[in-house]
């Protein structure tokens, strides 16, 4: 890991109107590093993670991120276009429901292509071979290229989605409870998969989750949210082997046991 | 004076023209791009032509000579009754030559004589949105024109690959006009595509029922769009006209019998009269002429 960070998050609140969504939000992440948002249902970890992928404008406080050509910029202030062209190339978002985050209309291969497009790509055969390179990384096999996104099953699905995320090399990759609706061996299999592409890629990633497994294995950091707040954050393993805030050991100690 | 009301002159009242001659002048300024314009109700349904005739109705006067075809004929009953009623509202002189006209409304062809400085193309758009079938919200695809983000119209012409081989895309060929907007030439072929890319002609297309004006000023490029190793062809034919033996023409397949015969002819009804009239004849126009 590198030593400067690659995004500064400070005092990042925001409100819909009067209700609280999420508030004093500080942390910093760096290249390679996996940053685990959990909390319960309602605590604001998805309108922080919304907040911070710039889907939703914050009432105060910036987030600061270090573009490809090493300068600062609040992503805030970043015009629309700007802000637009970051999210399709440096950036990647993958969405709860593969429906939200794929085009369920075109083939596989168009769904990975489409990033490669919007950048400027216009070889066709070149297109493709980067399309089958990478369903071969999220294990699909090359013969699905053609078929649309609705004949696949939700963990291939979940897998394009992450496909067509990763084909520009995005070095920040948001993802709202990746392995959400998914049975539990589909599970298992999808966090290998990221976990292992992460490592491949030297990615960072902000996963939401209120699945406390899923943050031990995929996050380095994590942070734990309540009514809003960042009550808890520090290294995973520290966190779950010993957690300090009252509301953190409920957590972790209703966690089923088989 | 009869004691009649009479319509004004073509059709519309003049704050309509004015309006609409507003979002033209607008359109004209700014190559491809869709200008929103407030839509009247014509006395005919919309798909017969209402953002075409609107727009004819603001630029004609009464010294113009208008042409009007739908799919390449003269003939058909909406070009006969769209110039009849142009005819009847602002009594104009009407033609099928294209040579003659000063503004030729269409749907589906431009025609095969090249068009000259000082004729109007007017098209009838049924949609004017390039990228609808892609993405379903206005909202979406106006900030995709305004950041220029095209990529998706590449997804299509992907799909088509990745489908048949080829870009199957025969008909509303996407194009960049001006190397900015892209724009969807309303249902023609492909094949009248490269007769757009710097044309002599002004063309102006408007579509009635989605309220959109759109303009390729003359001499502006107009660029189907393609990929490097699929570039864009337009359609071949095999034979030529059967009547007049044209060739590099638009031809039109008909239906002669219940046994599998046709022929091809010219979709452009007026071009092949014009060459049968100057002694060119096709494989079937001398069987006609023996019988």
């Amino acid at each position: 890991m590198s030593d400067e960070p690659l995004l500064r998050v400070k005092n990042l609140t925001k409100y819909y109107g009067s209700r609280l969504g999420c508030a004093d939000v500080n942390f910093e992440l760096y290249p390679g590093e996996v940053l685990a948002i959990v909390g319960e249902s309602g605590s604001g970890k998805t309108t922080l993670l919304n907040t911070l992928s710039a889907n939703l404008e914050p009432s105060s406080g910036e987030a600061l991120y270090r573009m490809r050509d090493e300068s600062w910029r609040n992503i805030y202030e970043l015009s629309e276009a700007e802000r637009r062209f970051l999210t399709r190339t440096d950036w990647g978002f993958v969405h709860q429901n593969p429906a939200d985050g794929l085009r369920m209309t075109v083939s596989a291969g168009a769904n990975v292509g489409e990033r490669l497009m919007a950048v400027g790509d216009r070889h066709y055969g070149k297109i493709r071979d980067t399309a089958l390179d990478w369903l071969g990384r999220v294990e699909i096999a090359a013969d699905r290229i053609d078929d649309q996104p609705r004949s696949f099953s939700g963990g291939m699905r979940q897998r394009l989605q992450i496909a067509r995320n990763l084909v520009t090399g995005p070095r920040l990759v948001f993802m709202d409870e990746p392995t959400g609706g998914l049975d539990v061996s589909v599970q298992a299999r999808l966090l290998d998969l990221l976990r292992q592409l992460v490592g491949e890629l030297g990615l960072s990633a902000i996963v939401v989750t209120h699945d406390l497994a899923v943050a031990r294995l995929l996050s380095h950091r994590m942070m734990v949210m309540k009514g809003g707040h960042v009550i808890e954050a520090g290294l995973t393993d520290r966190v779950l082997d010993d957690p300090r805030e009252p509301y953190t050991q409920l957590l972790v100690s209703s966690i089923l046991q088989v | 004076m009869n004691a009649v009301a009479n319509y004004n002159f073509a059709y519309l009242d003049e704050q309509t023209k004015r309006m609409i001659r507003r979002a033209i002048l607008k359109a004209v300024a700014i190559p491809g791009y869709q200008v929103p314009f407030s839509s009247r109700e014509m006395p005919m349904p919309y798909g017969w032509g209402t953002g075409g005739v609107q727009v004819t109705a603001s630029i004609i006067g009464p010294d113009d000579v208008l042409k009007v075809i739908d799919q390449g004929a003269d003939d058909t009953t909406n070009a006969v009754s769209i110039r009849a009623f142009f005819a009847k509202v602002a009594q104009v002189q009407t033609t099928t030559h294209t040579a003659e006209a000063t503004i030729i409304q269409t749907r589906h062809r431009i025609p095969e004589r090249k068009l000259e400085a000082g004729q109007i193309l007017v098209y009838q758009v049924p949609i004017p949105e390039p990228l609808r079938f892609l993405e379903p919200r206005e909202t979406e695809t106006r900030k995709m024109h305004a950041l220029e983000e095209y990529g998706l119209m590449h997804v299509k012409l992907y799909e088509d690959i990745a489908r048949h081989g080829r870009i199957a895309t025969t008909y509303a060929y996407p194009v960049k006009v001006e190397g900015r907007y892209v724009m969807d030439p309303s249902p023609t072929p492909k094949f009248d595509n490269p007769k757009m890319h710097r044309s002599e002609a002004l063309q102006l297309f408007g579509a009635g029922r989605e309220h959109r004006i759109y303009a390729v000023p003359p001499h502006t490029d107009v660029v189907s769009l393609d990929f490097e190793d699929h570039p864009f062809t337009i359609q071949h034919f095999e034979q030529p006209c059967a009547l007049c033996g044209a060739e590099q023409v638009y031809l039109d397949e008909v239906i002669l019998d219940d046994r599998g015969g046709h022929m091809y002819v010219c979709s452009d009804t007026d071009h092949c009269e014009e060459r049968r009239e100057a002694g060119h004849v096709g494989v079937l126009g001398m069987q006609e002429a023996a019988e």
